[in-house]
């Protein structure tokens, strides 16, 4: 076997999800927003980024997340390239981006790849709520369509969690019509058979829960994650009264229908071990 | 055509109460409507219109955003902004005229989906997401015309088509003018700055790639001679509809994927920079 070059791979994602972690909640000293209690660096990190007392999940960076999910030396990235995409040449966009770029030290708002959850193999896209808000941009929207594409060409189960503030707004209409490109993209993997699992995580808003994020055969969710197309504070402002309390929370969006099942981040290797078990062929009768 | 006008003043008169909106194209345009009502899972939304027409004789499905003129019709229309019910309703309504092989012909002119508390509560994201979805996937040509302004979402939602055509000062974007200022820089009232920023008119567009066609305005605006608008559309529809109704289903579902796919990829004629 490629031993070496999967010791290799996994060396990379452990230096790419440290550099995450740079940005966690330990590293910056935050307390839990839900409770308000502060944590010890080793406990937080311990949790997986949830909160030892109250159970809130922070969020957390795509490198990180892959690297608590995946087998070790099963990830392998794909188009991963940073070129700046300024499609309206949207006065500051290209500077914002490189800050982000700078700051967080991804390319864009989502990581693709493929990889190995319990020996099932996947391909797997995670959104970065750091980068812009993990909005979606022109790349975003491309990024995904090929995971989606490889999913459907490799036949193999596609997992995509979202984290994202809605559009990109420097990127207009461009923006917009990425929602059309991955749901089509979906449809297409979609009459292949091919298995999507759609993880939403804190918070899922706007374009990509009107598009990818609300189209998987299989819907989970973190506990607690806000899920919604339009932002609180705009329905707010639309109905003019304060919202119930848990509104739009995926506890919420569970009882209302639009999600299979909550399940808590240390919990969730698991359960996609067992959804790509039960997908794959098996059983006498 | 006379002195084009600017993206803010196109947005005035994409927005003017007397410009023809989907009730008067159906009834310059088609023969024979019938309306059709309801979702099937559990309401009927006023806010889309839509039913079977005769267009040159040959049946169609017709639908799009309604938003009303009188304050009375604003109200049952909720403005034109769509719930969940709407974009169900419209589903249907496109499945079927795919089981009887119609072309679909949608209208977009709405500010959005509607963001309310029901709305959400009924799963407007997940409403709109299986739109785009079902859309792209539809083996009857598809014809979109953006009419008045066509934003975020809620328009696209009825967007994934063959052939997008936009009247000439109709405008379409990701957010209304004011939306996007006010989430750009928390301030409404730049909007007419965020017009000039947006790339929403109807030549920005086709330069884009997002549009296929404009369909021209009487100087100053549809709502000045509505009966010009009316003519132009017409040809421009019976063009598209004879050019689509070559290819078969699979054909036509192959290029619409293509169209839609390449969005944003493709260096934008004249704007890249070296
Ligand atoms: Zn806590």
């Amino acid at each position: 076997m490629n031993d070496i070059f999967a010791r290799r791979r996994q060396k990379l994602l452990a230096m790419k999800a440290f550099r995450d972690r740079q940005t966690h909640p330990d590293a910056l000293g935050e307390a839990c927003p839900h409770c308000g209690a502060s944590s010890s660096r080793k406990a937080l990190s311990a949790a997986l980024y949830v909160c030892p007392r109250c159970g809130h999940h922070f969020p957390i960076g795509a490198y990180y997340r892959l690297s608590i999910l995946l087998d070790p030396g099963s990830f392998r990235e794909l188009g991963n390239r940073s070129a700046v995409f300024d499609p309206l040449q949207f006065p500051g966009y290209r500077k914002k981006l490189e800050t982000a770029q700078r700051m967080t030290g991804l390319s864009e708002a989502v990581v693709i790849a493929t990889g190995s959850i319990d020996g099932h193999k996947a391909v797997l896209g995670v959104l970065d709520n750091r980068f812009l808000m993990g909005s979606m941009s022109a790349e975003v929207g491309e990024r995904v369509t090929t995971a989606i594409e490889t999913a459907a060409r490799q036949k193999l189960p596609l997992i995509l969690f979202s984290a994202s503030g809605g559009a990109r707004m420097q990127e207009g209409i461009l923006s917009l019509m990425q929602m059309a490109k991955t749901s089509a993209a979906l449809a297409r993997l979609d009459e292949k058979g091919g298995l999507y699992i759609s993880v939403l995580t804190d918070p899922t808003t706007g374009g990509v829960t009107a598009s990818f994020a609300s189209l998987g055969d299989i819907i989970l969710a973190e506990p607690g994650a806000l899920i919604g197309f339009a932002g609180p504070r705009v329905i707010q402002q639309t109905i003019g009264q304060s919202l119930p309390e848990g509104f739009q929370r995926a506890e919420f969006q569970m009882e209302h229908g639009f999600v299979d099942a909550i399940v808590p981040r240390d919990r969730l290797r698991a359960t996609l071990a067992q959804l790509l078990e039960l997908h794959s062929k098996g059983g006498r009768i | 055509m006379s002195e084009p006008l600017s993206p803010s003043e196109r947005v005035a008169v994409a927005r003017n109460p007397g410009r023809p909106n989907i009730p008067d194209f159906i009834s310059a345009l088609f023969t024979d409507f019938f309306e059709q009502r309801g979702d099937r899972l559990c309401g009927e939304d006023a806010g889309i219109l839509g039913g079977i027409a005769r267009f040159h004789g040959r049946p169609v499905t017709v639908l799009g955003t309604r938003k009303g003129k009188t304050l009375e019709e604003n109200l049952a229309c909720n403005f034109g902004m769509p719930s969940p019910e709407g974009y169900r309703k419209a589903l249907r309504l496109m499945r079927q005229a795919e089981k009887f092989r119609r072309p679909v012909l949608t209208f977009i002119d709405t500010p959005g989906a509607y963001p309310g508390l029901e709305a959400e509560a009924r799963g407007q994201g997940e409403a709109i997401a299986r739109n785009l979805l079902e859309m792209s996937r539809l083996t009857v040509p598809v014809v979109a015309i953006v009419t008045g302004e066509g934003n975020s979402g809620g328009a696209l939602a009825l967007g994934v088509a063959d052939r997008v055509l936009m009247l000439e000062n109709a405008v379409y974007s990701i957010l209304s003018p004011e939306g996007f200022a006010s989430i750009l820089w928390k301030d409404a009232g730049r909007s007419a700055e965020a017009c000039g920023l947006m790339k929403l008119t109807a030549p920005d567009l086709k330069r884009l790639g997002v549009i296929d066609e404009i369909v021209p305005e009487p100087a100053g605006g549809a709502h000045l001679a509505p009966e010009i608008a009316f003519a132009q559309l017409d040809q421009a529809l019976v063009r598209c509809l004879t050019q689509l109704s070559k290819p078969s289903g699979a054909a036509l579902t192959a290029a619409r994927y293509q169209k839609f796919r390449q969005m944003g990829t493709v260096p934008i004629p004249g704007k890249e920079e070296p």
